[in-house]
């Protein structure tokens, strides 16, 4: 057992880390450091830098333009780009949309849409959620009836992030009622442009609007975009839903954060002292760095795993990432708030502090602190909440 | 990156697993603790045959040589059997003293013995008014010709009480809490002016409060340079310190596991219980606990045998922190989910509650950690 990084991944790291240093735009950066959103021209911009590199979907096969890094490997990058920090690439595309295509899509397909979810020219979002369908995915009613050689999809889907944006949406719909509910459901591609597709945007608790209702009217999708086979769709959903989370834990992003807390802890003074010097803060701190390097030791453990795992089994530590990691996120929003103090009370939304000239009300770094900490609830909600990533252990893992 | 065991340490830990399994059940451990000492001498001898009181010394000095990696996997398994004998007292505290600290005689005349289970020794490094604070040492030794007087109190000595030889911190320098002018001395645990007084703790191991009143030493009983034994204690404090959190993995997994069986087979309202939502959320809440825990301790396994003293500080006391406060998600878990019977002294669980409480506190609890990673910056530093 030798938990330490080897010599030839300590200089991969070094390599990461001067690229990241060098190439990502100081606005790009300065940005995200700020707590501000990533615009769409901005993380265009920066896929299309990782793409000339080579490493805009290092964990995609060879031959659709991967690198061939070890999960180590993977995974240190994806830490360095956190810590950057720079904006991680679009997962509907490069995550989630994208292993689908090249594991259970036609030859068509991948030629098709792979390089353009590389280089972000086809901007990717996901339809599964329903209004009726939450943490019961599979209870969705968008339906598609075959008419021809199209599909002619009625429905609505919900909480699609950043759909505002989207070329593409890749949709659960139902295909046959009549089979039991999981086995009925499809997994199509449709060209947002397409006759029939209307955007809502949903404001959330934070002001911002980057999730949406996507409503479906009569739109005639040609059966070309069935990925796999008809009604086999929730299988891939589910190879979907496990491959997210190669970077679920983000510890990257909460180490940043705390890095960040300290700097800005730095700044303030409460009683006549600097925050960072009181006791009471530091170890409030410290709490949460230590659930923090659990949390990345048990990542370290899964990948290391990963490799000699048979393939879609699953190491049982890997269910705990999702939870812990959206907990400490959490937290770490949590003692920003603490830091913050008075001044997290102005609401300036991005868009009236872009269009003025006066400066901020309170410090320049205060106003994005109460929208990340109200945003950052949504953490241990998506992506199966925290309580079904508890039913799964207990029935997976526990066998209860 | 590797979280592998070697072939020599799978075996290793297969065959602790399989004499505990054999000879350490719950039924045979209450047998094991009815002796005077408070443990079995017949375990003892079993553990020196298997080779695990050579365990962690150098093989020239009459060990095995084996590392941080071994220590984990050896108190893993005790923690599991929640053994009573002295291994952690004797072996890894003061056999940490000798192994870095030992001049050549000292190591030639006691390791050996230790290794082979004919020697017990239990280190003397708290005091009654030190809490935590190990350099907090009022004990003295003051010269007496070419040798020293030793007076004071020690504290919780672990199975001070049965050892053969203790290893005392005494101040030779300095004052009360300061880090230089700590000593540290070999005595004979009968020799006169020695005072035991032993009782058993919690969790039905064995402590005891020692007064030292007048004890001569000669200069053959030094450990190390004289005034300069605080590296050398804070050493074997960490290295200590990760091998308990190995242990209290070893028992979160046993609490685990128990409970797991409990929810599987316990029928109430015509069920099992495990097929309560709100009871299997708390079971994996013990499992998340585990796992999380299970992680600490190896890193704070693979540093805490590392040169870089504040590095050390910082991994060990993240890793004590982490345990403590998984000792009590997964101690009132175990006892709330098994109901009535996890109160009694006949069900197992309440046993592996009460020696996890203790580790809590042993080496330091939980805030204590947190306030030192605090006060040493932290995991997440600008320069890391």
């Amino acid at each position: 057992m030798d938990l330490r990084f080897t010599e030839d991944e300590l200089a991969f790291r070094d390599e990461v880390r001067s690229f990241f240093r060098q190439a990502l735009p100081a606005s790009i950066r300065d940005n995200i450091v700020a707590g501000r959103h990533t615009s769409k021209e901005e993380l265009v911009t920066w896929t299309r830098i990782l793409h000339d590199k080579g490493w805009a979907v290092p964990h995609w096969p060879v031959e659709h333009g991967g690198t061939g890094w070890s999960p180590v490997k993977q995974y240190i990058y994806l830490e360095e780009m956190s810590q950057a920090p720079a904006p991680a690439p679009l997962a509907f595309g490069v995550n989630m949309v994208g292993p689908v295509i090249y594991t259970f899509g036609n030859e068509a397909q991948k030629s098709r849409f792979l390089p353009r979810i590389a280089t972000l020219e086809d901007w990717w979002c996901q339809g599964f959620s329903e209004p009726g369908s939450g943490s019961d995915l599979a209870s969705l009613k968008t339906r598609a009836v075959r008419d021809g050689d199209h599909y002619v999809v009625n429905g609505q889907k919900t909480w699609t992030t950043l759909a505002q944006h989207a070329d593409w949406i890749f949709c659960l719909v139902r295909t046959d009622p009549d089979a039991r509910k999981q086995a009925g459901i499809s997994f199509l591609l449709i060209d947002m442009k397409t006759p029939g597709i209307t955007v809502r945007p949903i404001q959330t608790i934070d002001g911002g609007k980057e999730v949406n209702e996507v409503f479906f009217d009569d739109v005639r999708v040609p059966v070309e975009n069935l990925v796999g086979e008809e009604n086999k769709g929730w299988n891939y959903a589910k190879f979907l839903l496990g491959n997210e989370r190669v970077n679920i834990a983000r510890v990257g992003v909460s180490k940043e954060r705390i890095r960040r807390i300290k700097e800005l802890a730095a700044l303030q003074r409460v009683g006549g002292e600097r925050m960072i010097d009181q006791p009471e803060f530091r170890e409030k701190v410290a709490a949460v760095e230590v659930r923090l390097k659990a949390l990345e030791m048990t990542q370290l453990r899964v990948l290391a795993g990963e490799a000699k795992r048979e393939k879609g089994t699953q190491d049982p530590a890997s269910s705990i990432l999702k939870i812990k990691g959206s907990e400490i996120q959490q937290a770490t929003t949590e003692l920003l708030m603490d830091v913050v103090g008075p001044y997290a009370m102005p609401y300036q939304s991005e868009e009236a502090i872009d269009g003025r000239n006066e400066p901020d009300i309170g410090p320049d770094w205060a106003s994005t602190i109460a929208p990340a900490y109200f945003n950052t609830r949504k953490v241990s909600i998506y992506g199966g909440s925290n309580e079904i990533q508890k039913n799964i252990i207990a029935k997976a893992i526990l066998g209860l | 990156m590797d979280f592998d065991l070697s072939e020599e340490q799978t075996m290793l830990k297969d065959s602790v697993e399989r004499l505990l399994k054999d000879q350490y059940g719950f039924e045979a451990r209450s047998k094991h603790g009815t002796g005077e000492a408070g443990y079995s001498d017949k375990m003892w001898n079993q553990y020196a045959e298997l080779g695990l009181l050579a365990l962690p010394f150098a093989e020239e000095d009459g060990g095995i040589g084996g590392g941080a990696t071994e220590t984990m996997i050896v108190m893993e398994a005790f923690g599991g059997a929640l053994i009573l004998e002295p291994f952690f007292a004797s072996i890894i505290l003061a056999g940490g003293v000798l192994r870095h600290a030992g001049n050549a005689d000292q190591k030639a005349a006691l390791i050996p013995a230790m290794a082979e289970g004919s020697l017990k020794m239990a280190f003397a490094c708290a005091e009654p008014q030190g809490r935590y604070d190990l350099y907090d040492v009022e004990t003295t030794a003051t010269k007496d010709g070419d040798g020293w007087v030793i007076n004071g109190k020690k504290a919780l000595v672990l199975h001070g009480d049965s050892a053969d030889k203790l290893i005392v911190s005494a101040r030779t320098a300095g004052n009360a809490r300061d880090e230089d002018g700590i000593s540290l001395f070999i005595i004979d645990a009968d020799a006169e002016g020695v005072t035991r007084n032993g009782y058993p703790t919690q969790d039905g191991l064995r402590a005891a409060e020692i007064t030292l009143q007048s004890v001569k030493v000669g200069p053959d009983a030094l450990i190390g340079s004289e005034g300069e034994a605080w590296p050398v204690i804070s050493r074997v404090a960490d290295e200590a310190i990760a091998a308990l959190c190995a242990e209290a993995v070893g028992c979160f997994e046993k609490m685990h596991e128990l409970t797991l069986e409990y929810l599987k087979t316990r029928s109430q309202f015509g069920t099992t219980i495990g097929s309560f939502q709100a009871l299997q959320h708390r079971a994996v809440d013990m499992f998340v606990e585990l796992e999380q825990s299970r992680s600490m301790t190896m890193y704070a396994s693979m540093l805490a045998t590392g040169d870089d003293a504040v590095e050390r500080a910082r991994a060990v006391s993240a890793a004590k922190a982490q345990i403590g406060e998984s000792a009590k998600v997964i101690g009132r878990e175990a006892v709330q989910l098994h109901g009535g019977v996890g109160m009694t002294m006949e069900y197992a669980i309440g046993h592996y509650f009460k020696r996890t409480t203790m580790l809590d506190i042993l080496f330091g609890d939980a805030n204590h950690h947190l306030k030192r990673l605090a006060q040493l910056d932290g995991l997440i530093r600008e320069d890391s």
